[in-house]
């Protein structure tokens, strides 16, 4: 192996890699916005089904195999998969991809707004009862403001997954950076580190962004959750 | 040599084979019947071995550095920031940017999958290993066991749970980005569907069965894992 680790490492292609982002700045902010586009796309249509599902059933307390296997199931079901399987369905394109991204994005989002909501402390949903009032009002002013964090981390989760996994899409036409990475022909190794480079920063990007609105938001009592800690919560990276 | 793509999936055979593969049908057992020796068995072992080497290479590395981070604190901020960022990087994104040093190999996607599952595993474990609650560890010295002691007899079986779990999520999620490396490599269960995916017509069997082939994979592996807890984690019930 260390021979061939010799014999193939060109720190030069890094160089040209950054030559190719700085040569084609405005192209791959296209391509980086159509990524964008449709992960934003796939979030909104999963947020829309999962949050209100995963809320409700963590206010009545019921179904929690259904939440917590709905992120087992999601995690062991590949991008590539999903991708494979929606294409055939729907055809190449943007509906295709999206469709597959908000499925990859369901899983946290349903899990934790089910955990946050389930897992609000029985005495004070309790008190709130015993102050008069409705079921309601506890899940409007007491269940969801407290399970805000929770859920935040659920779509942080998940957007960081859209977004990372949106380039894979590009087989399928779902453009984006992926057209760059999956097209060496084309773009030569440079141009496929180049757009690898922009799609890491691009990640890492909202996944910062993510990090600091659940800062902002989080009331301060509660912030002694822990940030990193989503290991036991997140989806595969992909 | 790694890279060599050894037989490879074969094409369906438009024109030749059965009308249900003429016609693109939803699902034609018959092909995959036919191409289940040279395709799917060879691909499904092949995503077996990357998985297992990855999750193995995972454990090997994470195992000793959650011990340091249990014993030295100062360890573990780092470390879970470092792993945060890491795993935020997209797989795609991340074989290709190993290429110019391992070049177009198992090595390059063994690198990538190694590094995911530490992500997984390491706070997993260092969670586990602080998971012995305080009046257990102090009556464990009351009755005088050394440091080691403790580690051996008391924390690490009390973290058997957490590490498990974190084994189910690291082997899962291998399981699933394993397909990408089809994006670089003629390998696993990922290149059946990256193949198919790119004929003029998508062959639909070939995606169905590979995809059912991954999915079945991680949840028997999940199955497996949660028996083990149940025969190791015999004080729980």
């Amino acid at each position: 192996m260390g021979a061939l680790i010799a014999d193939t490492f060109q720190p030069s292609t890094f160089v040209d890699a950054l030559r190719f982002i700085g040569d084609n700045p405005h192209f791959l902010l296209t391509k980086a916005l159509e990524q964008l586009q449709l992960s934003a796309a796939a979030l909104l249509i999963a947020a829309a089904v999962a949050l209100p599902v995963g809320i409700l059933l963590g206010h009545l307390h019921r179904g929690s195999t259904f939440a917590i296997g709905t992120s087992i199931v999601g995690r062991a079901l590949p991008s590539l998969v999903l991708i494979g399987v929606f294409l055939t369905v729907l055809g190449i394109g943007f509906v295709n991809n999206m469709a597959a991204l908000a499925v990859l994005a369901t899983g946290p989002m349903l899990t934790n707004a089910y955990d946050g909501v389930d897992g609000v402390d029985r005495d004070v949903v309790e008190s709130a009862h015993g102050m008069g009032m409705s079921g309601r009002q506890v899940l409007a002013r007491i269940e969801l403001p407290l399970a805000l964090p929770l859920i935040f981390v659920g779509i942080r989760i998940a957007a960081v997954t859209v977004v990372a996994t949106a380039p894979i899409a590009a087989i399928a036409g779902g453009g984006g950076l992926g057209d760059i990475i999956v097209n060496q022909a084309s773009y030569r190794l440079e141009g496929v580190l180049g757009a690898s480079l922009c799609v890491m920063a691009l990640s890492a990007g909202v996944w910062l962004l993510l990090v600091g609105i659940q800062t902002a938001i989080t009331p301060t009592g509660l912030r002694l959750t822990k940030v990193p800690g989503d290991h036991h919560l997140g989806k595969e990276p992909l | 040599m790694e890279a060599e793509p050894g037989k490879g999936p074969v094409i369906p055979d438009f024109g030749q084979g059965s009308s249900c593969e003429v016609s693109n049908g939803t699902f034609c057992w018959d092909w995959l019947k036919a191409h289940w020796d040279d395709t799917m068995q060879p691909a499904l072992l092949q995503h077996l071995e990357l998985t297992a080497i990855a999750v193995g290479i995972g454990f090997a590395i994470a195992f000793p550095l959650a011990l340091l981070a249990h014993r030295v604190r100062r360890v573990e901020q780092p470390v879970s920031v470092v792993s945060a960022l890491l795993y935020t990087i997209p797989s795609l994104a991340l074989f290709q940017l190993l290429v110019p040093f391992t070049g177009i190999t198992t090595l390059t996607v063994e690198i990538a999958l190694v590094s995911y599952t530490l992500v997984i595993l390491f706070p997993n474990i260092v969670a586990g290993l602080d998971a012995a609650p305080p009046e257990v560890l102090e009556a464990a010295r009351a009755m005088g066991f050394t440091r080691r002691q403790v580690l051996i007899r008391v924390e690490l079986p009390l973290a058997v749970p957490a590490i498990i779990a974190g084994l189910r999520i690291a082997v899962i999620s291998t399981i699933a980005i394993a397909t990408i490396a089809a994006f670089l490599l003629p390998k696993g269960l990922g290149y059946p569907i990256f193949y198919a995916i790119k004929l003029p017509d998508p062959f639909k069997t070939e995606i169905y069965a590979a995809g059912a082939l991954a999915v079945a994979l991680a949840l028997v592996c999940d199955m497996l894992l949660v028996l083990a807890r149940r025969s190791l984690v015999r004080w729980a019930r």
